[in-house]
């Protein structure tokens, strides 16, 4: 039984560290600002099933799962879903502004070069 | 594992602190937009009497206050605590706050347009959101907890960066949110190890488990970078002098002086108090030589700028590191106990004269773009002769950045440089020195622009009242005056720290 239980949380945590890898990947290669907000949120999903594989790691007697990381993963969608609705709105001002979707073009020559 | 903490008879004033702007954000939904200013004006009063009351209860009693909310122990609930760390940062948080609110209040009533328009309610709600989560990053002991403050302050920081509404200020805004949500992402990747690793969240809990596995190494290895990300420090300054130069001066003011500030002190906490000497150790060396490349880098970036407002920014950069260079200073990780060393307090020093010192120049800068329609450093010649304070205030407050005795940087650099001194760490010594110089080269010209006799007089767009130049005058003479005190903050920062420091300090 553990070993079933072990199994399917290393699964889980697997799945999990490669979608942080997706979504990391996401947002430090695309310049568009959209794929990066959707690479936020992959990268907020295996955060969450990381979450997830501790909590039945942790499980304790009698339960199926750890219920604080759980609550944590509650918390943690509504604050992903703020931080996408704010980087969304942002990105909107940004192109009805400048009509560009990318900070590379919408920025002046920086400064420091 | 006995329960950690009882709650002490101050500890409600913690949560005043956190609730108080949290409940003025929601009076100011309620009241709507026209009465925005007059809560948030109150409630600034308000939370300048609850840190002093937390002040006074801390010198009082002696031990860090405490309340445990709902009174659910760790490791399953959560506990606030203040020690002298954290009621030295509420106190400048609340001094900052209070000044700034005076500060906007005029600056908004300059224009007609703005007095109570759209501009004005944001900033006050955002101010007000602003102080709620840095209260609750001082005072939180639970990780999780922890990163709801952090993404609190994203919230309300980012919003402020973009108050304008011009595409170059939202371009800026859109940098700072990507770096600040990829640092909160990598935070609470970290926060989930150690809880799958140690069972609880609670800062002083993890830090009493006897033995730390890899899970410590690699969740310190996450949440660190992703702290620096939202503190700026090079390399991952790039979106800080935008956002800091874009703002509207009374939003630099806060953003520069204090929004860093907080993931500084998370740094501090998780290098000090959580991590195994070992790590703390390798730790402190890294932050070190960023730190150390932060302060020489941005000060020659600040030399180079033309606009007065990004050169401040700049500096900003530069004058984080000094924070950064305190640990092995202090010799954090090497078994000693670092808040009993000069190094510590000097930090502590730099971090309060940093916040006053650069409030000021930001709202002295604001004023003369104000008043001159720009800020290009070369056209502001004779800018000293129009509105008459900005200038002293620059000067003053350039006083402390640089180091020059009496002022509250000058003791803090002195602390930092005897340490280093004392330690063998050369190149640090070098460092803080060559910083210093740097930093008067770019405050300098400044003053040089402001005493010059222009071709021409300058224009000036419309009057200033004396009572907007006065509030950053009072904030740069206290950065000043801070030297005065080197002291106090000695004794205040070993409160509530672990007994060891008493043992181990002379």
């Amino acid at each position: 039984m553990s070993a079933i239980a072990l199994t399917s949380a290393s699964l889980f945590g697997l799945c999990g560290a490669a979608l942080v890898g997706i979504g990391l990947f996401c947002i430090l290669t695309h310049p568009d600002l959209l794929r990066r907000i959707i690479g936020f949120n992959i990268l907020g999903a295996g955060i969450f099933l990381v979450f997830g594989a501790v909590a039945r790691r942790g499980a304790a007697m009698g339960l199926s799962g750890d219920p604080v990381p759980q609550a944590m993963v509650i918390t943690g969608i509504v604050v992903a879903f703020a931080a996408t609705a704010l980087a969304i709105a942002l990105l909107r001002r940004l192109a009805s502004l400048t009509g560009s979707a990318t900070l590379e073009a919408a920025t002046p020559p920086r400064s420091e070069t | 594992m006995t329960s950690a903490y009882a709650a002490t008879p101050g500890g409600l004033l913690l949560v005043l602190a956190v609730m108080l702007p949290a409940a003025a954000v929601l009076a100011m939904l309620v009241l709507g937009p026209r009465r925005t200013r007059v809560v948030a004006l109150a409630t600034l009063a308000l939370g300048l009497v609850v840190a002093l009351a937390i002040g006074l209860e801390l010198v009082r009693s002696g031990t860090a206050l405490i309340y445990v909310l709902g009174n659910w122990q760790p490791p399953l609930g959560i506990a606030l605590r203040a020690d002298g760390l954290s009621v030295m940062m509420l106190a400048v948080t609340a001094v900052v706050m209070a000044a700034t609110g005076l500060f906007a209040r005029d600056l908004f009533g300059l224009d007609l347009a703005t007095a109570d328009g759209r501009l004005g309610t944001s900033f006050w709600t955002l101010l007000m959101g602003l102080w709620s989560g840095l209260n609750l990053v001082f005072v939180s002991q639970d990780l999780f907890n922890l990163y709801v403050a952090l993404e609190l302050l994203t919230f309300a920081a980012v919003p402020l960066v973009c108050l304008d509404g011009r595409g170059e200020t939202m371009a800026a805004a859109l940098r700072y949110l990507m770096f600040a949500l990829l640092g909160s992402m990598l935070y609470l990747l970290g926060a989930g190890l150690l809880y799958g690793a140690y069972g609880t969240l609670d800062i002083r809990l993890i830090a009493s488990a006897s033995q730390h596995g890899p899970a410590m190494a690699i969740a310190l290895a996450l949440m660190i970078p992703g702290l620096l990300a939202k503190a700026a420090l090079f390399p991952l300054h790039l979106w800080l002098p935008p956002a800091h130069a874009g703002a509207p001066a009374a939003a630099s003011a806060v953003l520069s002086a204090l929004v860093i500030k907080a993931p500084v002190f998370l740094i501090l906490r998780l290098v000090a108090d959580i991590a195994p000497p070992g790590s703390a150790a390798v730790a402190g060396q890294v932050l070190a030589v960023l730190g150390a490349a932060s302060i020489l880098f941005c000060s020659i970036m600040a030399l180079r700028q033309e606009r007065l407002k990004l050169m401040i920014a700049y500096s900003t950069v530069a004058q984080i590191g000094y924070l950064f260079i305190v640990f092995p200073l202090a010799g954090v990780g090497d078994g000693t106990a670092p808040w009993g060393t000069i190094a510590w307090t000097g930090g502590a020093l730099q971090l309060t004269s940093h916040a006053l010192a650069k409030a000021a120049m930001f709202m002295a800068a604001g004023i003369v773009a104000e008043a001159v329609g720009h800020d290009r450093i070369r056209d502001l010649g004779g800018f000293g002769r129009a509105p008459p304070l900005p200038p002293p205030t620059f000067g003053w407050a350039g006083l402390s950045l640089m180091g020059i005795p009496p002022s509250g940087g000058f003791i803090a650099k002195c602390l930092l440089l005897t340490a280093a001194a004392i330690g063998g760490h050369l190149w640090l010594a070098l460092t803080i020195l060559a910083g210093g110089l740097l930093a008067g080269g770019y405050v300098f010209p400044v003053m040089d622009r402001a005493l010059a006799t222009p071709a021409e007089p300058l224009l000036l767009r419309k009057p200033i009242p004396l009572r907007l130049e006065l509030v950053p005058l009072v904030l740069a003479v206290l950065a000043v005056a801070l030297g005065f005190l080197p002291l106090a903050p000695f004794g205040l920062l070993q409160i509530g720290r672990p007994d060891i420091a008493l043992a181990v300090s002379p």
